[in-house]
């Protein structure tokens, strides 16, 4: 007979689960819905807990990169955190590009990597890899869950760091004993870390400095990047550019801050971007840099950057103060509430004649790089006027996807946005291969929106086995296959700086319609002009995933372009 | 660019991992780290690191930056020798026959004020506490008589000159903020 204490004991022990589903109880407290993994050995009690979890959508990706990068879609499209569920060792490693990739790009996300148990750290034990080891530099937060105790505070701890002040990737490593082990589990909150402050306190000063700057400036440029979205500041943006009629250049992040259309937006800022904002960085008198980090292919030479003006640097993170250009007003803070504190002390002003200084550079780049690049005389499509035929037809309201390269800058460029969170790229890293996989995860943050993803032949076949993903989901991607047969961005360098040796770039495709055919994706091949937009009709008519294959001029160049090492106003518009 | 040797002091939580975060931010900005120590602070459950580099004031201002962005880095703060008292030790094992040969060596040992600690036969050892320069200064002496046998010296461990206490100042800052955030 069971004593009353024994009893007890039982009571306690039945509401007492496993680490495994204190795991899954954890991530949907938090509000994850979707998931992006792949099994193996040593995260299986969590993916047994899985199988009978339908609260949780998982996604089975088919390389663990895949699941990093559909993770990171996921987070930009939506703003919420991505989440990754791998195994250990290879599986582990297999995240570490996307890991790097989501660092530099600010990316909330967390990826949730089985181990092997406790007590086998350290043995050299099968498919044991350190992996807090590996990514403790590019994550902003990396620990080992080695106790099912430890479950809900590492997941409600990760889930904060990922997603506040500047967002990144966090990485739980997950031992099989922790999974496996039981713990009573308490839902945990953590919005607190003493050592860390994800967004600086507004000082008074600096927000009368930046405002009086502004209200001052003859010639201002704004150069608006990807914190802005990131803190939700879009309104207040706008109401920021509008009050001291500012001009703005976009980071290739912060591409959808305001429509392409607004009468402020002068374009991309860079070494693809457009002629105006480039020039004009060395032209302005007073520029402020909003949510940006003057990552080296904005700014191009450092020492020839905006030496002529007074510079003003909204950011969330102090460490990117001075990082690469001095400043002279650093507003550090939430630029949702910066903004809004220095546009309350601006002055309703106009800068008419030199917005209009603005033109002869646009008109100059217009009839230089993109009339001919839209209207091409050659009987071979070019890039431009493929994304732009793009753009029209979904009425510049997609989600604009990006792999690397050519493709990327192309679209950046001739894509054009009219909402907020409508573009997914890969920007510091630059990972070839991050398309695909980003495009499946936005298809699931928005599945209200068209999601258009540009990729080159080099990169899509860089994570090409996620086009098993998309069959098995019916993930809606409007893939656009820019093919060149080249890696074309390394050759066009090749053409401008080595001497035109095409070193290892032209490229044997395979035949890419036989091969979506394979995945039960419908396609077409457009080689014609003539036939591009029914093309494209068909593409955005067909529902679900759909592979349109234009055939590009194979020595497409992208411009104009400042060639590396340039001062950030010497551009390229043509090659001879 | 002025470069001299400035002193990073930096506390984070005792957590496992930590020390490699923070030297990795040397690694990455090509520094070499002069001398390091690490031990338990003054303060219950925070680890103090005093780090010395030769650099420039440019580049070691953006190393204490990307430390203090570590997670459970508390603060990472730089001195120049100017606004520290700092103090190190060291162990100089010295063979005896040597040492016995010549009284020259008793004279620069309590020149420096350096103490025997262990006497014997075979060798003896002395502690010197000190700045680095008389550390140094004493081992060249010694070298001149070719009775060192071993030579071991602690990094710097330093206390700042300042009224402030900043680290103190900051927890006590969070502690308040943890406070109104828990009251909201």
């Amino acid at each position: 007979m069971k004593t009353t204490d024994k009893i007890r004991q039982e009571a306690v022990e039945s509401i007492r689960i496993t680490g495994a589903e204190a795991l899954m109880r954890s991530l949907e407290y938090h509000g994850v819905k979707t998931i992006f993994g792949y099994p193996g050995g040593a995260i299986m009690p969590v993916y047994d807990v899985l199988y009978d979890y339908p609260q949780i959508k998982h996604i089975l990706v088919r390389h663990e990169q895949g699941a990093t990068h559909a993770a990171e879609g996921f987070a930009r499209a939506s703003g919420e955190v991505g989440v990754c569920l791998v195994t250990s060792g290879p599986g582990a490693t297999n995240t570490v590009t996307g890991i790097s990739d989501a660092m530099i790009d600010s990316t909330p996300m967390i990826v949730i990597a089985g181990q092997v148990a406790s007590s086998s750290l350290g043995m050299d034990a099968f498919q044991e890899v350190d992996l807090v080891g590996v990514t403790q530099p590019i994550t902003k937060w990396s620990y080992q869950i080695r106790s099912a105790e430890d479950v809900a505070w590492a997941v409600a701890r990760a889930y904060y760091i990922a997603k506040s002040g500047r967002p990144g990737p966090v990485v739980l490593d997950f031992t099989k004993n922790a999974q496996i082990d039981k713990t009573d589990y308490r839902p945990t909150k953590v919005d607190f870390v003493r050592g860390y402050i994800p967004e600086p306190q507004l000082e008074e000063e600096c927000i009368v400095q930046a405002a009086q700057l502004i209200n001052n400036a003859k010639c201002p440029l704004v150069l608006a990047g990807q914190g802005i979205e990131l803190s939700g500041a879009q309104q207040e943006f706008q109401a920021f550019i509008q009050k001291a009629d500012l001009p703005f250049g976009c980071t290739l992040h912060g591409l959808s801050v305001l429509p392409s259309d607004d009468v402020h937006n002068m374009g991309m800022l860079g070494m693809h971007g457009n002629l105006a904002p480039n020039v004009m960085t060395n032209e302005c008198d007073v520029l402020i840099a909003v949510g940006m980090r003057f990552d080296d292919r904005v700014t191009g030479k450092l020492s020839t950057y905006a030496k002529q003006a007074k510079i003003i640097h909204f950011d969330i993170d102090p460490a990117e103060i001075n990082k690469s250009v001095r400043v002279d007003v650093a507003v550090l803070g939430d630029c949702k509430k910066s903004l809004a504190a220095v546009t309350a002390l601006l002055k309703q002003t106009r800068h008419d004649e030199w917005l209009k200084s603005f033109t002869p550079y646009i008109n100059k780049e217009k009839e230089k790089v993109i009339e001919p690049e839209l209207h091409p005389d050659t009987k071979e499509l070019s890039m431009g006027e493929v994304i732009n035929a793009v753009s029209d037809a979904v009425h510049h309201e997609a989600i604009l996807v990006t792999d690397v390269g050519q493709n990327q800058m192309m679209a950046a460029r001739y894509f054009k946005f009219s909402k907020p969170r409508s573009i997914l790229t890969s920007g510091g890293a630059g990972t070839m291969g991050y398309g695909l996989p980003a495009a499946i995860g936005a298809t699931f943050a928005r599945p209200d929106r068209t999601v258009c993803l540009f990729t080159g032949d080099g990169g899509l076949q860089m994570n090409l086995q996620e086009l098993g993903t998309i069959m098995e989901q019916k993930a809606p991607v409007k893939i656009i296959l820019l093919n060149n047969n080249f890696l074309g961005n390394v050759r066009q360098w090749q053409a401008m700086f080595f001497n035109h040796h095409y070193s290892f770039t032209p490229m044997m495709n395979p035949d890419y319609q036989t091969l979506t055919s394979a995945y039960g994706i419908p396609s077409q091949r457009v080689t014609k002009r003539e036939n591009l937009k029914e093309a494209i009709d068909l593409m955005l008519h067909t529902d679900g995933p759909f592979l349109l294959e234009a055939c590009v001029i194979e020595e497409g160049n992208v411009l104009p372009m400042t060639p590396p090492g340039s001062s950030v106003n010497q551009m390229i518009l043509e090659i001879k | 660019m002025d470069i001299k040797l400035y002193t990073l002091i930096v506390h984070s939580e005792n957590f496992a991992g930590l020390l490699s975060q923070v030297t990795a931010v040397f690694t990455r900005q090509q520094l070499n780290i002069e001398s390091l120590n690490v031990s338990a602070s003054s303060i219950p459950g925070l680890h103090k690191y005093t780090i010395t580099t030769y650099t420039d004031e440019e580049t070691i201002a953006k190393v204490a930056k990307q430390i203090e962005k570590k997670i459970d880095v508390i603060s990472a703060n730089y001195f120049t020798d100017e606004q520290l008292f700092s103090y190190e030790v060291a162990l100089y094992k010295l063979s005896m026959p040597e040492f016995l040969s010549d009284h020259a060596v008793l004279h620069i040992i309590s020149q420096y004020n350096a103490n025997l600690v262990e006497v014997n036969s075979v060798f003896s050892i002395l502690v010197k506490s000190g700045t680095s320069e008389d550390i140094t200064a004493l081992y060249e002496e010694l070298q001149k008589y070719k009775v060192v046998l071993q030579f071991v010296r602690s990094g710097r461990i330093a206390v700042t000159t300042s009224c402030y206490e900043k680290v103190s100042e900051f927890l006590e800052m969070r502690e308040k903020q943890y406070c109104t955030r828990k009251i909201r």
